[in-house]
């Protein structure tokens, strides 16, 4: 392979890095492509690599940071001769007569071959063997941080570290001033191999510490989240939202066609004399969900209900009809909040209103029956999110029971374990015999699964 | 080599589309370059107005090729933009024929004997003279090439996209009753997309993907003065300037290069020699779509033509 072609293939590698999906087709056609544009003119080969390899608005801008970041390596080695050469130049003019001497009688042919390139001072070369280096260790297997360590030393070995270490000590004994100029240098040599190590764990590591870092969150309880991960947490519900909404939002003809239409058919066909060259059928009638959710925000539920909700409201072209409720011991209606403020300002907006008080399902149930029963038809998928800890007060289930009736589904998330319902003061026994599901809800994961069922009885 | 003549070719592509009034980016003349030479569709995103349906018909007028356009909506089938069978004609040469059936079937005596005769006759009805070639087969069709425009593709269904993979990619088609029709020349093929929905990954990995967004201002400036020559050149940085302004505003509908082109043509009209607030007020309406968004922008019409005239004699 070319050093070109390998060149390529590393940036499709750092590509994926960055979460960009490459597909060997797609690498094949950026190939072509590349061939056809050459490599002299930097901004039509971005352009290029953009035209071809990204498929949306994100992947762009993603893979032209990626561009940058990958062909900023070999500029700064372009630049170099001169750099040096003015440094050489300035070194020159002081350190010609000791460098000199140095060199000439001390620097003799038994040094291993890194040893003399560190002492002569050649960055070019000391750049190019870290690289080459670096592609004999596969410094683009880099995955996880932790590795940082492991690259460097099969870099340094690769370089020939061990030749050197007995280099160092044959000239402590011998030439204590020159060894300590190579150790200098060493300590350098190592200073640039982390650094090309952490450019290659920016590159080519991004998605994989990603997905593992998503997959830690998917599955951490939702109520027990640090609050520097609380920004993370949201952007994966933003995801997941996004993912559903692929799933669910595309209308599915085929499975809609029901019986032939043989009026819609006869009237079609009267050109022909009756005869059905075109026919007409029926469409099965599916209607698109309507949700209505409770979502006790008192204690420790409200992290829960707030990641609820964010996900729940992102889901427009999924979702025909949401109307959220919050209630810690009286209910409110929140889907306008939710609706026109951003969600940090909102759930703030909501706990201030309702949040934080002790739990009262009892008389929550009786405010939703008072105010809002007639938003349940029998299209409507209600929702309650809660630990159904009712703090010993009467639980009111008679009025759940009425939801129940009135409603297509009613579906209790509860965000503890199914071994703590019916302890304490929880009412969940009670309850659940109305409910045409229960569900722990307590991990990112989880709430996906809820939400995705939900959804997928309409479809 | 080619890695020299990419360049000029590039610039060639801009000239030559700008010579039919489409004053393009460099990104926008490297993807029409690129689907030239490695012969695949592009697929132009971005938001409505700036341009995307326009990059077909320019590229058509300057190869002196036809453009065949496919208007994509909803409900969209291979009926209409593939083929069709003719069946009123089948129906009727089968009502005349019925007659030459006999003299076909006169020395047969028996039905088997009979059978074997109009086997021999083959498929007639379901032959080339019976097909109603749609945009996509009409596209196939032309010796010379031709540039076709599938317009609006978010707007079709799901199912719509798979049946164009095998056109997109090979430039064929497949007819179950003749088999596979392939293209005599290679159509230019753009497909254009307001993101109203996802693309399928299938459809979007056949495509050069090319992502159109509002213009800078100094190339806005010069579409402008090619669609619209009789704008003065103080006028048009002013109202491409406060075009801008206006974009940085949270709008429902930003108004994009259609919007402005539209505007700079009611300015000449209205003989404007400079932006005013009378004036502007008076035409928002040309630029902005909705109620909400003129209210939204009314208050800060005054600032924007300052800082427009700002930029102007800085700029």
């Amino acid at each position: 392979m070319t050093p070109v072609r390998e060149n390529l293939h590393r940036f499709f590698r750092a590509a994926r890095g960055a979460g960009v999906h490459v597909s060997p087709a797609e690498s094949i056609d950026a190939m072509r492509a590349v061939a056809q544009v050459g490599f002299s003119d930097r901004v039509i080969l971005r352009d290029t690599l953009l035209l071809t390899l990204a498929k949306s608005q994100d992947e762009k801008l993603a893979l032209g940071d990626c561009f940058d970041l990958f062909f900023s390596q070999p500029e700064p080695n372009q630049d170099q001769p001169d750099a040096q050469r003015d440094e050489d130049g300035s070194q020159d003019t002081g350190n010609t007569p000791s460098s000199d001497e140095a060199g000439g009688d001390q620097q003799p042919d038994n040094l291993g071959p890194l040893a003399q390139m560190l002492l002569s001072q050649d960055r070019n070369a000391i750049a190019a063997a870290i690289a080459s280096a670096s592609g004999a260790a596969s410094l683009s297997d880099i995955r996880y941080s932790t590795q940082r360590g492991l690259f460097s030393g099969r870099i340094l070995d690769a370089m020939g570290l061990q030749r050197l270490r007995d280099d160092l000590d044959d000239l402590t004994a011998t030439n204590p001033a020159l060894a300590e100029r190579l150790r200098t240098a060493l300590d350098a040599l190592r200073e640039a191999v982390r650094d090309t190590v952490s450019q290659g764990l920016a590159l080519y590591a991004r998605e994989e510490a990603e997905n593992l870092r998503n997959e830690i969150l998917r599955n951490a309880p939702l109520a027990r989240i640090e609050r520097r991960q609380v920004a993370e947490m949201r952007a994966l519900i933003r995801q997941i939202a996004r993912r559903l909404r692929e799933r669910y939002s595309k209308p599915r003809k085929r499975q809609r066609r029901g019986h032939l239409d043989v009026r819609r058919t006869l009237r079609r066909n009267a050109a022909w004399g009756g005869i059905p060259f075109l026919t007409a059928w029926k469409r099965k009638h599916r209607d698109r969900p309507k949700i209505v959710a409770l979502c006790d925000v008192s204690g420790s539920v409200a992290q829960v209900s707030d990641f609820f909700l964010l996900l729940i409201h992102s889901l427009h072209e999924v979702v025909d009809d949401v109307r959220s409720f919050a209630f810690s011991s009286n209910l409110i209606e929140v889907s306008d909040i939710l609706e026109k403020k951003s969600p940090e300002e909102a759930m703030a907006e909501i706990m201030a209103k309702v949040g934080f008080g002790s739990s009262d399902y009892g008389s929550a149930l009786v405010d939703f029956e008072s105010d809002f029963m007639q938003a349940l038809t029998p299209q409507t998928t209600v929702i309650v999110l809660g630990d159904a800890r009712s703090n010993n007060l009467d639980p009111r289930a008679d009025i759940l029971r009425r939801i129940s009736e009135r409603s297509k589904r009613l579906v209790w998330l509860n965000p503890e374990g199914r071994l703590a319902w019916g302890f304490g003061d929880s009412e969940m026994p009670r309850y659940a015999t109305f409910c045409s599901v229960v569900r722990q809800c307590a991990t990112a994961q989880q709430l996906e699964r809820a939400v995705s069922d939900i959804v997928a009885t309409y479809q | 080599m080619a890695e020299q003549n990419a360049s000029t070719a590039i610039e060639a592509v801009e000239s030559g589309l700008a010579a039919q009034g489409y004053i393009a980016s460099r990104q926008i003349a490297t993807a029409v370059y690129l689907s030239d030479k490695i012969e695949k569709p592009i697929l132009v995103e971005g938001p409505a107005g700036v341009g995307k349906t326009e990059l077909a018909k320019a590229i058509a007028a300057w190869r002196g090729m036809k453009m065949i356009r496919l208007q994509c909506y909803e409900g969209l089938d291979e009926a209409k933009a593939l083929y069709e069978w003719k069946y009123a004609k089948q129906l009727l040469y089968t009502q005349i024929l019925k007659d030459k059936l006999g003299e076909v079937l006169g020395g047969a005596q028996t039905l088997q004997a009979a059978l074997a005769q109009l086997h021999d006759f083959g498929d007639v009805f379901f032959s080339k003279e019976f097909v109603e070639p749609r945009p996509l087969l009409q596209a196939l069709g032309q010796p010379g090439g031709c540039v076709l425009l599938i317009d609006e593709i978010d707007k079709s269904d799901a199912e719509f996209e798979s049946l164009l993979l095998e056109i997109l990619s090979d430039f064929q088609v497949t007819i179950p009753e003749l088999g596979t029709v392939s293209a005599i020349t290679p159509p230019t093929v753009i497909l254009t997309s307001n993101s109203e929905r996802d693309l399928g990954d299938a459809l979007k990995r056949r495509c050069l993907h090319l992502h159109i967004g509002f213009p800078e201002q100094r190339l806005e400036e010069r579409i402008v003065e090619s669609r619209v020559p009789g704008l003065s050149q103080t006028l048009r940085r002013q109202m491409v300037g406060f075009i801008h302004e206006i974009r940085s505003l949270d709008l429902k509908k930003l108004p994009s290069v259609s919007e402005t082109i539209d505007w700079a043509r009611v300015l000449v009209l209205l003989q404007a020699a400079e932006l005013d607030t009378e004036i502007v007020k008076d035409t928002l309406n040309v630029l902005l779509k909705y109620e909400a968004d003129i209210e939204a922008a009314a208050p800060h019409v005054t600032t924007f033509i300052a800082k427009a005239a700002r930029s102007n004699v800085f700029g």
